[in-house]
């Protein structure tokens, strides 16, 4: 399959992409934020569907929208509680204002199904590049946020206290993984981000390990579901968003089953 | 010239958001003693903390940890903060601790190696072991030993603790407070631990600070925990018995 080159482009779009929402996805799952990641996919759909709507390239519209939309979400500083609401009243609109900008467009419908369920094998060379470019100045972020952000995830109060600048490293987190989603839903579109987002965090976080080698099983494991997903859809015909999504049911379903069969249930644990 | 006092209080008026849960407090606590802070829930003791690290800015008074004044950040506290469910559950103790440890120092990637003084200080309160293990398979005290490595580290010289028995047996709340009558007399630290029972600490306090009603009343033991005082604090008849192995107990309702 790689004899074709746009296996070969669809296979480093995806492992690019991969690479970064494993890394952000780990941090999502340690924060319980799983649910703003999701919301972000959907406010990257709304700016993705309006660029389109522009005549701009739907991924710039993407990034920006999500990006900035998790730097907002991250530097409010509200509660869980209060966040939830605001995140689902502003994922549901997002959704609407995304579907009014493709039907103003009135074009064909290849074009909403490519940003809902992804389109990577129709990835084109300019495409990955901004690809490479956003994944590789996500890492960087990622990177170098790692300390205070862990920090912060496990002990808020205690990181406060010490003067850790708590919005301003959460807005930057979540303004990251804005990035992470763009690149992601060029993948598997945006209603099937948490495939390569969260699926590898949280089993790389049952897992136990440090947080460095956390860091990187959660990337390895968004990269080989990734390619693995292509692969079997090479294979069998299915869309690659499902194979993708299905390595990533399969592969937190085994793991958390042998790590339950090892060590027993964990106390409190809640992803 | 006398060293200043770790805690120098006066006048202080607090609260979060701008409200006022505490006016006009008052004390001055020595270094190397133990402070137990009493009062019911919602008396200011997390206030109190949260002022006290910087968290928040009071609205009046003067306020000095070694005649400094206050601020975020400062090395020489060491904190422990009320415990919650917590986040990253299997992750180990050592995670947690070293997250700490590096997270509020530098920037970039986590660092799986702690310094010496970690496994010393791990060895010296025993609890080694516990280090490698998830932090949601520990009991409450067994976190609160771990977490109090963590308060312990970088040589702080007053260690705040917030709630440090709640939720704990019998036997740990008494290794608790033992060990905190420990950092105080071998290490010459200043502990302030707020409890909602004097009794697990009778042994290690040198004072007590009771927070009720907005107002606060500081002294030994004997001279706070008495029906007038709680009585004034509380606007509201108090009665408190003392058994004769020397347990307190407070009641209200009584003329």
């Amino acid at each position: 399959m790689l004899q074709f080159e746009f296996m070969r482009l669809a296979f480093l779009a995806s492992g690019l992409a991969a690479l970064l929402s494993g890394v952000t996805g780990w941090f999502l799952v340690l924060r319980r934020q799983s649910f703003a990641g999701h919301a972000l996919s959907h406010i990257g759909f709304a700016g993705a569907a309006a660029s389109l709507w522009a005549g701009l390239p739907p991924l710039a519209g993407l990034m920006l929208t999500a990006g900035l939309g998790g730097t907002v979400m991250g530097t409010s500083g509200a509660r869980q509680e209060q966040h939830d609401v605001a995140i689902g009243l502003t994922l549901a609109f997002s959704m609407g204002a995304g579907m009014l900008f493709l039907h103003l467009l009135n074009g064909p419908a290849r074009r909403a199904t490519a940003l809902l369920f992804g389109n990577v094998m129709g990835i084109d060379t300019p495409t990955l590049i901004c690809l490479t470019v956003t994944v590789l100045a996500g890492l960087a972020g990622m990177a170098l946020l790692a300390r205070p952000l862990l920090f912060l995830s496990l002990q808020p109060e205690l990181a406060e206290a010490r003067g850790v600048p708590v919005r301003l490293i959460s807005g930057l987190f979540l303004g990251l993984t804005g990035l992470a989603t763009a690149a992601c839903a060029e993948v598997t579109g945006v209603l099937l981000v948490f495939t390569l987002m969260i699926g590898p965090g949280a089993t790389a976080l049952r897992l136990g390990l440090t947080p460095l080698a956390g860091l990187a099983a959660a990337a390895g494991l968004a990269v080989a579901e990734a390619w693995g997903g292509l692969a079997l859809a090479w294979q069998s015909d299915a869309p690659v968003s499902f194979c993708i999504a299905l390595l990533s049911l399969l592969v937190f379903g085994l793991t958390t089953l042998r790590m339950k069969r090892k060590n027993g249930d964990v106390q409190n644990t809640q992803f | 010239m006398s060293a200043p006092p770790a805690i120098s209080c006066h006048g202080l008026e607090t609260g979060p958001a701008g409200r006022s849960v505490l006016r006009n407090v008052c004390f001055d606590i020595p270094p190397g003693t133990v402070t137990a802070v009493l009062g019911p829930n919602g008396a200011g003791k997390t206030t109190l903390f949260r002022t006290l690290l910087g968290l928040i800015r009071p609205a009046r008074g003067t306020l000095a940890l070694f005649g400094q004044p206050v601020k975020t950040g400062r090395r020489d506290v060491g904190y422990l903060p009320q415990t919650r469910t917590p986040a990253g559950p299997t992750l180990s103790g050592r995670t947690h601790i070293l997250a700490a440890l590096q997270g509020s120092r530098t920037w970039g990637l986590p660092d799986p190696r702690g310094p010496a003084e970690l496994d010393r200080l791990l060895q010296e309160l025993g609890v080694s072991s516990l280090a490698d293990r998830p932090f949601g398979s520990l009991s409450g005290g067994e976190r609160q030993k771990l977490l109090l490595v963590q308060a312990l580290l970088g040589q702080p010289r007053l260690l705040i603790l917030d709630e440090p028995l709640a939720g704990l047996d019998p036997a740990h709340m008494q290794d608790v407070a033992v060990l905190a009558g420990k950092l105080a007399r071998e290490k010459g630290l200043t502990v302030l631990m707020s409890t909602h029972d004097i009794n697990p600490l009778a042994d290690v306090t040198d004072q007590v600070l009771y927070l009720a009603g907005g107002e606060a009343r500081f002294g030994t033991s004997d001279d706070v925990l008495t029906s007038p005082v709680l009585s004034t604090l509380y606007g509201c008849p108090v009665e408190v018995f003392r058994t004769p192995s020397g347990q307190v107990f407070v009641s209200a309702g009584r003329t």
